[in-house]
């Protein structure tokens, strides 16, 4: 069996109930993802001490799209492959009030989406090597209405 | 006063030339300077804005045009904004002048662009943003675009054929410019019918990349005087970075600030822009003779209306369809023909947009001539928080 090893480390839990993971910090209360964990980006606040949250597991659709051409690299992808279009979506958590950008779970389409829509956070994999699967995090539609 | 006078303006036209951006940028400068009527060893400040994908010389372009065009010892800087590179350079010349540190310069932009989707540079970097969008996302620069449009689809009714009107709009528009890289019409039909890259965008509601150039001359009132009996001046430059938290999905960050502790401000980053720019020179949108906004895609031409506060949220499209961004309407958009019909010259962009305004302001824009223009204004956006708008009066 192959080593899972997360696309990048601290990003999301890896065991247990799958969620993101971001920073708080201490000092005002601004979350941060992806992960901050040196200074606070809030010009109000001189804070750098970050505790590890773990964000909403839900949200709402901001906006959605997909990609009909093959990214360049860093993407990694197979070019001997027919190119199959993934769909990438921006979902609004509601309690940390942030856009994410994720990719849609294999199989859901634009067709499929909506401004408006709940999401859940699942996991997924990015790509394979012959030693290694790569996880990430994948949105999928929970079917509530919009 | 606040003033400082575009003198001279200047291009080498956009296309895929295969020649080195340092070549499209001196041609750029003694067009601008011949249009200002001007020797290069006048010039007394050099402002290059800066290329990232030709390595060494890129990133000093000041000095590359300089010694290109001949070491005279000027003074000289360079600038790196991404998409806004153009108009931080012409922001660094006009604030030396304003501070009267000197009373001509040159602002120089020009690139030399792969094709196909920009990519980050390489190596293993998670710690930068550009490389995590590709690495982790697949997410180009057309994702961001999409996902914009398609916000416009659902919340404000756009339409694909929407979308196609602004290529069709710009690309009549580039017809008639001679350094325009696409000069061919397009029917909605068309670009319906090209294939889809981020959806609901398709190929040709997407701009490409291109080789090109701009130069713009810059210089005092005191100095404009004795050289022209028609000034154009520089009435606004802004340069400002969005205001925490940024609510918008902004390339090419995968993740918004979050807004528990703050809460978000009124303007978005790119209407902010815009707003800057209207306060600086004491003007209103209802003042504008035209706009030439960064139409990566052409549903971000509507976007950019709207963030000019042209006309209130989700009304862009009405405008289009009534035919008021025309050249002969009550506000023309990009009548250069855009991006749609230039494609990116990343560091010339900014001062390209500041060119068409001089000739438009001039009256010497030819076809393309918006009747009686007076004021315009230009906006754009680059990567990593940068954005710009410039205004230009007469």
């Amino acid at each position: 069996m192959k080593d899972r090893k997360p696309v990048v480390p601290g990003w999301f839990t890896t065991d247990g109930e799958f969620r993101l993971l971001g920073t708080k910090c201490t000092a005002c209360g601004t979350v941060f993802f992806p992960r901050q964990e040196t200074f606070c980006r809030n010009p109000a606040c001189a804070g750098g001490d970050f505790a590890e949250v773990r964000l909403s597991a839900r949200g709402t659709v901001w906006s959605y799209t997909n990609a009909g051409y093959r990214p360049p690299a860093p993407y990694v992808s197979d070019p001997d492959a027919e190119w199959e279009p993934f769909t990438i979506v921006a979902v609004r958590l509601a309690e940390e009030g942030m856009i994410v950008l994720g990719q849609a779970e294999p199989g859901v389409t634009v067709d499929d989406l909506t401004v408006g829509a709940e999401m859940e956070v699942v996991p997924g994999v990015l790509y394979e090597t012959d030693e290694q699967v790569f996880t990430t995090w994948r949105f999928k539609p929970t079917g509530a209405a919009a | 006063m606040n003033d400082v006078v575009v003198l001279g303006a200047g291009m080498h036209p956009w296309g895929k030339w295969g020649r080195g951006f340092v070549e499209y940028g001196v041609k750029a400068a003694r067009d601008a300077l011949a249009d200002a009527g001007l020797d290069w060893r006048d010039i007394q400040f050099l402002a290059g804005a800066d290329t990232i994908r030709n390595g060494y010389p890129g990133f000093v372009a000041g000095a590359t045009f300089a010694q290109a065009l001949g070491w005279t010892g000027a003074r000289v800087s360079s600038s790196y904004a991404a998409c806004a590179s153009g108009s931080q350079a012409l922001a660094n010349a006009r604030a030396h002048i304003l501070a009267g540190l000197a009373d001509v310069a040159l602002v120089v932009g020009a690139d030399a662009a792969p094709k196909g989707f920009f990519a980050p540079v390489g190596g293993d970097r998670p710690d930068d943003p550009d490389w995590v969008r590709f690495h982790v996302l697949g997410a180009t620069n057309p994702t961001y675009f999409g996902l914009y449009a398609r916000r416009r689809i659902d919340l404000y009714g756009a339409t694909v054929e929407d979308f196609a009107r602004v290529k069709v709009k710009n690309a009549r528009n580039g017809l008639h410019n001679p350094n325009a890289r696409y000069r061919k019409a397009f029917t909605v039909e068309q670009v319906a019918a090209s294939p889809v890259v981020a959806d609901p965008l398709r190929l040709m509601d997407i701009c490409a990349t291109s080789d090109g150039a701009a130069a713009i001359v810059l210089c005092s009132a005191e100095f404009a005087a004795r050289h022209t009996t028609r000034p154009v001046r520089v009435a606004a430059v802004s340069t400002v970075t969005p205001t925490f938290p940024s609510a918008t999905v902004e390339l090419p960050d995968i993740a918004t600030d979050s807004s528990v502790a703050v809460a978000p401000p009124d303007l978005s980053f790119r209407a902010s822009l815009a707003h800057a720019a209207y306060e600086e020179a004491g003007i209103g949108p209802e003042d504008l003779s035209l706009a030439e906004v960064y139409d990566l895609s052409t549903a971000l031409e509507s976007d950019w209306i709207e963030d000019l506060a042209i006309c209130g949220r989700g009304e862009a499209e009405k405008l289009l369809r009534d035919g008021a961004t025309e050249i002969t309407g009550r506000i023309p958009v990009n009548a250069s023909g855009g991006l749609a019909s230039f494609g990116e010259a990343v560091p010339a962009q900014a001062i390209a947009q500041v060119c068409e305004l001089a000739w438009q302001l001039r009256g010497q824009a030819g076809a393309r001539q918006v009747p009686d223009a007076k004021v315009g204004i230009t906006a754009n956006q680059g990567l990593f928080g940068h954005g710009s708008s410039v205004i230009v009066t007469r």
